[in-house]
């Protein structure tokens, strides 16, 4: 069987398609699914900021305050670490449909799983901060204004949130580099790369929005 | 290949005497526990499934009929408050999440989507067997919850009673609900890709049977309305297990916000319960009336319609909560809306039956019942669409008779219908025609005896989840407790006989129905791959014989001989 064929899995091997009409449809497919899913993803978060913006009006002071002790150092890093991976992201989706570059999709894909690391990384030193702060909701919270605790209490869960979907990502990239040292013929137009790859550009864009909420929205004007 | 019958050379055959060497049924293919556990066939997954949500509506009925016998007299007799509680709380989590929403998409669903649409199973089998798992990993949990102790929040989870007042077991029971969320959302997108990407060469878009687009319309609902439960889960389980808060009033929270998350999700949950029973009947009703669908592109769009529209009406569980007159006017206005589409297919379906050959055979007589039901809970809703009626009646009976006509009058009506339908392709076997007109029969009656008289009620005053009323509502009561007598007898017939069907009944054919759908085509039950060859679709879907000219003869809808297994 040739390195297409292998890659073809139920029930797209009995369409009674040439193995390039069957993979290609496959790979299709597999690359739609992958985009439902990330329309719920999308409503997903969607609730999670619909529920920041209701909290917001509601208690526009408290969430300046609130916002303001949030560390901006390492936010402001973690947001450029992840768009950096956004960037090897892309290029190993690209590289991965071509024969020749084996070697760069899978340095591409070493990069974005580490720079997917190093994130998680910045986001735990920033959360050893915050509880040394007193920045977790409960009797001993920091700020006086209660809302504020609501404002945490949204940090917390969004990013905790965030982070669980990024160890997801992680994971994914992580197979990918696996199965692709041992296999030789197994990343070059496996629709696998492109859906690991969507999925972790879908986490980017979910920081892409929760930067500016949790991090600017105290310091702006 | 002149005349239909002997166009199929597999109804013919008695496989005894003629060596075919046709494949073994999906059912014979293997025959270990593994065989069934590690399955990425979609037949068998749904048989997984139909064992599963059949225990968890037997969980759910006992509570039920505790709640109906203590309801029995006006007095705290058989179970105390917290324990009443927890039984109705029991009762409408495990029906709404472990049985109603997963019921017929998963099982009928996930058995005749693949077979209807000529593919040769789902676009991402693994990733079916996956959402199994987790739909038994969450019932699992939920079951949990209760051996644990029980919760007594009622299936709504309001808070914040549920998060910050409430010492019962909510948090792995809000946790096995978000887990079985996972498991529809993976189904929602499996079904969908299924729809676009394998379809079978000449099914187009609409030529798709009712049922598709039914299972079409309730997957796009699973994937855009499930995560935000699971979002108002995750909160639920944050604020009660970790202290964060976010709807804690005494921290500036707002509970309102829960409850415009919860039924965004919920309101549409409901039509993930009727969208399929409605597909369901579609097919149903045709073939036992004979006749083509009326209306075929306006019942598509009628799906289509209350999917959309049933985003947007949440508001009208919350006209008592508080909200601003004019949300409450367009919500209601919405609510009316939504009533158009309903009421399209139902008077589509009557006007199928028009001038059909009706045969009033077990499915068709659970069909007729859904029609019943489906109307007066359909129209029960516009009096509860209303904002003036709404309020006097809100928490009432009323509202618990109402939404009980649309999802047990209703969907396990059609799920019935669906289920003795299916039966011979899904087992190879008949089951006793007889016992199963009689169950349809009584499950009607049962069903608006216990139901009914709650309306009455309702509209008197009765609230519900209490279980100490004034005397006054005890002749309704104990009308609807001897009804849930009936009902309970109805329902476990059906487990009786057509259990017994499978070992003792008679041989189905390959369409004993007569019926025109691609799932017929094949054995009963079909094999592995559902086809031998390729199918290929030349006509519209409900082949019957068109309103102008009279069928060509009488067919006999059940040919004495053939099966293949």
């Amino acid at each position: 069987m040739s390195a297409v064929g292998k890659l073809i899995r139920e029930p797209w091997d009995e369409l009674g398609l040439s193995e390039s009409k069957a993979f290609a449809l496959q790979r299709s497919g597999a690359t739609f699914g992958i985009w439902v899913f990330i329309a719920s993803e999308v409503l997903f978060f969607g609730a999670i900021f619909l529920l920041y913006a209701a909290m917001r009006i509601e208690h526009a002071d408290a969430f300046a305050a609130a916002a303001r002790e949030t560390n901006i150092v390492y936010g402001t890093l973690n947001t450029a670490i992840l768009l950096t991976s956004g960037l090897t992201a892309s290029v190993a989706s690209r590289a991965a449909e071509h024969d020749g570059l084996r070697r760069l999709t899978l340095w591409c894909l070493a990069a974005t799983a580490a720079l997917g690391l190093a994130f998680l990384v910045v986001k735990g030193l920033e959360y050893r901060e915050d509880i040394e702060k007193h920045l977790v909701p409960g009797p001993r919270f920091a700020l006086a204004q209660a809302p504020a605790q609501l404002f945490f209490g949204f940090y917390w869960l969004s990013t905790g949130v965030h982070a669980i979907h990024l160890s997801i990502g992680i994971g994914l990239v992580g197979r990918l580099i696996g199965k692709g040292l041992r296999d030789h013929e197994w990343l070059v137009g496996n629709a696998q790369v492109e859906i690991a790859l969507l999925y972790w550009g879908f986490v980017d864009v979910v920081w892409i929005f929760l930067y500016p909420a949790l991090y600017l929205a105290g310091r702006a004007g | 290949m002149s005349s239909g019958a002997t166009a199929d050379a597999t109804t013919l055959a008695n496989p005894r005497e003629l060596p075919l060497e046709l494949p073994a049924s999906y059912l014979a293919d293997g025959r270990t526990l593994l065989s069934w556990l590690a399955t990425t066939d979609h037949k068998r997954i749904a048989i997984l499934y139909a064992v599963v949500i059949t225990f968890f509506f037997f969980v759910g009925g006992i509570a039920a009929t505790l709640v109906r016998l203590e309801l029995f007299t006006p007095q705290a007799d058989l179970v105390g408050s917290d324990t009443y509680n927890k039984l109705f709380s029991l009762h409408g989590i495990v029906m709404v999440w472990f049985f109603l929403i997963p019921s017929i998409p998963t099982t009928m669903g996930n058995f005749l989507l693949p077979l209807m649409i000529g593919a040769r199973d789902l676009a991402f089998p693994k990733l079916n067997l996956v959402s199994w798992y987790l739909n038994l990993g969450g019932g699992l949990l939920t079951l949990a919850a209760v051996l644990a102790g029980g919760i007594d929040t009622g299936w709504t989870f309001y808070v914040p009673y549920s998060t910050t007042f409430s010492n019962s077991f909510v948090t792995l029971a809000v946790l096995g609900v978000l887990v079985s969320g996972f498991s529809t959302i993976a189904t929602g997108v499996n079904f969908i890709a299924t729809v676009h990407y394998l379809r079978a060469p000449g099914m187009t878009w609409f030529r798709l049977p009712l049922f598709v687009w039914a299972m079409y319309t309730t997957s796009l609902i699973f994937v855009l309305a499930t995560p935000v439960l699971a979002v108002t889960l995750t909160l639920v389980v944050a604020e009660r297990s970790f202290g964060l808060p976010i709807f804690d009033p005494a921290r500036g929270g707002d509970p309102i916000l829960f409850q415009h998350l919860f039924w965004f999700y919920s309101h549409p949950a409901v039509y993930i319960m009727v969208l399929p029973a409605m597909g369901v009947i579609s097919e149903v009703i045709t073939c036992y009336a004979r006749r083509r669908i009326f209306g075929y592109s306006f019942m598509v769009y009628a799906l289509v319609a209350i999917a959309m529209i049933g985003f947007f009406t949440w508001g009208h569980h919350m006209f008592t909560s508080g909200m601003s007159p004019y949300a409450a006017l367009v919500f209601s206005f919405l609510s009316f809306i939504v009533a158009v589409p309903s009421a399209i297919k139902v008077f589509n379906w009557t006007a199928t039956l028009y001038r059909g050959q009706i045969g009033f055979e077990s499915p068709m007589l659970y069909a007729l019942g859904f029609l019943g039901l489906f109307t007066v809970g359909g129209l029960t809703g516009l009096f509860l669409a209303s904002v003036p009626i709404d309020v006097h009646v809100q928490d009432t009976y009323f509202v618990v008779a109402h939404f009980h006509y649309i999802m047990v009058g209703a969907s396990v009506s059609a799920y019935f219908a669906g289920l003795h339908f299916w039966w011979p392709k899904i087992t190879g076997r008949m089951y006793p025609e007889a016992w199963a007109r009689f169950a349809a029969i009584l499950m009607f009656f049962g069903f608006n005896l216990t139901f009914f008289p709650q309306f009455i009620a309702g509209y008197l005053g009765m609230p519900r989840r209490y279980h100490v009323y004034p005397p006054e509502f005890q002749v309704w009561n104990v009308l609807s407790s001897a009804g849930a007598a009936v009902l309970a007898a109805a329902y476990l017939m059906p487990l009786g006989y057509l259990t017994w069907s499978v070992f003792f009944g008679s041989r189905a054919p390959n369409d004993p129905w007569n019926a025109s759908g691609l799932e017929w085509r094949t054995t009963s039950p079909p094999p592995r791959q559902n086809f031998f060859g390729n199918p290929e679709v030349l006509a519209q879907p409900y082949n019957y014989h068109p309103e102008s000219t009279p069928p060509i003869k009488d067919q006999p809808r059940v040919p004495s001989q053939g099966s293949l297994t």
